[in-house]
């Protein structure tokens, strides 16, 4: 039976598809089978951050009102045969998505996948009541300004009302020089409000909207450190305690950070 | 000897009359007698109206029975009742009061968007997010950051007060007074408290040491048991 973790963030354009493609990407390198669910109907993306976006036959609209089996609308990726996307419907009315129709297929993908990593919409509507209706667990992806670390808040608080475990925590687009300054929230303070565990944290990188760009995932990119920071979350996904690497080490600002890892064995 | 005792006695006091009234004679033996002991007196006009406070030892008045008094009282605009001191309380009203000064220990986080509100004072031990609001009729005590909002007194009592570990609200309300954070970017403060300043009008932010002095009942229903 596979584990599936939701993606998500209440506000728009944090890094949610980039966290999904990536941690999807970070999870399947490490010969996990991988499926990824776009949730985001109407305004699909993943496929395209993945570079999958012309291997698209049918999506998941087509699955849940029956006109393809679910396997049929899996699309293998070409580069390992470990990952798969389900495409959401770029045209199709949102209504056919709905919390038994997730649910069912999150249920049967289990049954074949390890990781079922579902990229949330924006918001706190029946988009993102769908999205979650179906996950063991959370991610919520923060940046390090006030107003996307309300919305992560408000997202916590509303998965409490699920099911599922406390959700864990990535504060995504860190910008080293203007924390430094003062001029962002730090980590700590973020960490101290939200009050749940981090998992992560990704710098921003112009190297990020290049890859996805390109459709190849950063973390397919051996060596850069976002690409780092999100094999150390898939690492973190399955259980490791990853102690800091480098770099997360070499400035000042991390370590700080250092209490808020290594706690869960 | 029945005959002669006094179901009613006068006291003129510094603030106006006192009026006794003896609680062991039915409530329309007083009536008669009040009436009266007030007819006797009637007569002189052009004189300023006397307060007169009525004192029922271990009676108990019906709404019903209050507005007699008062009517009675009030007649010819010589006298006018300022209060009625009883020392009894129905029992509903008890454990209204009981209710109300009761403290609800509540261990979570009021995050962004949530309301968490309770009948009596508030014991939250979690932080209160931005975007979070409590609610209470009592005082609200918080073991942790108050970053949101904090309504004490919400039924209008102007004594409530808000205390928390670390205080750095977005707006502190208590009963139908509101304050609000400065615009700009401050420090919060720690182990302190919100309260009402009568001399100044508002809601002023003191440290929690102060409130030994200038809340002496903290118990909603102590300050209740004394002013009624
Ligand atoms: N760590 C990063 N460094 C630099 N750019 C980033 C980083 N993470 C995300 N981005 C960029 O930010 C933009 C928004 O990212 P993304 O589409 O993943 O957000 P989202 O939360 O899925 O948005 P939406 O709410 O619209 O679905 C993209 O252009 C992406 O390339
Ligand atoms: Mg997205």
């Amino acid at each position: 039976m596979g584990e599936a973790i939701v993606i998500t963030s209440g506000k728009g354009g944090v890094g949610k598809t980039t966290t999904t493609a990536n941690i999807g990407t970070a999870l399947a390198l490490m010969e996990k089978k991988v499926c990824l669910i776009d949730t985001d109907i109407g305004l699909r993306n993943l496929d395209v951050v993945m570079g999958l976006e012309n291997r698209i036959i049918y999506d998941i609209v087509d699955v849940i009102e029956g006109r393809c089996k679910l396997k049929q609308a899996l699309i293998k990726d070409k580069r390992f045969e470990y990952l798969s996307l389900l495409p959401a419907a770029q045209t199709s009315d949102k209504a056919a998505s709905t919390v038994d129709s997730m649910k069912k297929i999150i249920t049967e993908l289990k049954q074949e996948f390890d990781y079922i990593i579902i990229d949330c919409p924006a918001g706190i509507e029946q988009g993102f009541q769908n999205a979650v209706a179906g996950a063991d667990k959370a991610i919520v992806v923060t940046t390090p300004e006030k107003s996307s670390v309300r919305d992560a808040d408000r997202i916590i608080g509303l998965l409490e009302n699920k099911e599922m475990e406390p959700p864990r925590l990535i504060i995504n687009r860190i910008r080293n020089h203007m924390m430094k300054n003062g001029d962002m929230l730090d980590i700590d303070e973020i960490v101290h409000i939200l009050s749940i565990d981090l998992i992560g944290i990704v710098l921003d990188d112009d190297e990020v909207i290049k890859a996805s760009n390109n459709g190849e995932p950063i973390a397919l990119h051996p060596n850069t450190k976002v690409s780092i920071a999100y094999r150390n979350i898939a690492r973190r996904i399955l259980g490791e305690t990853v102690p800091l690497q480098s770099l997360e080490d070499e400035k000042g600002m991390f370590q700080k950070v250092k209490k808020f890892f290594g706690i869960r064995s | 000897m029945q005959e002669n005792k006094q179901m009613i006695t006068i006291k003129g006091t510094r603030d106006g009359l006192t009026l006794f009234i003896d609680d062991s004679c039915s409530f329309e033996e007083a009536f008669i007698e009040l009436n009266e002991k007030l007819t006797e007196n009637l007569s002189k006009k052009d004189e300023p109206t006397v307060y007169v406070t009525v004192k029922l030892g271990n009676r108990y008045l019906t709404t019903d029975q209050a507005e007699k008094l008062r009517g009675l009282i009030g007649r010819g605009n010589r006298f006018s009742v300022q209060s009625f001191e009883s020392n009894v309380i129905p029992k509903d009203k008890a454990l209204s009061w009981m209710e109300d000064s009761e403290v609800k220990p509540i261990n979570r986080i009021i995050r962004s968007g949530q309301v968490l509100e309770v009948t009596g004072d508030l014991l939250l031990i979690g932080d209160v997010n931005p975007g979070g609001k409590v609610v209470s009729t009592g005082n609200i005590y918080i073991m942790g950051s108050m970053r949101g909002i904090a309504h004490a007194g919400v039924n209008g009592d102007r004594n409530a007060v808000i205390a928390a570990s670390y205080m750095k609200p977005s707006q502190l309300r208590i009963a139908d007074y509101i304050s609000r954070a400065p615009d700009y970017e401050s420090d919060g403060v720690y182990m302190e408290c919100g309260l009402i300043d009568e001399e100044q009008d508002k809601i002023i932010i003191d440290r929690l040491q102060v409130l030994s002095h200038k809340r002496k009942d903290l118990n909603g229903f102590e300050r209740r048991m004394n002013n009624g």
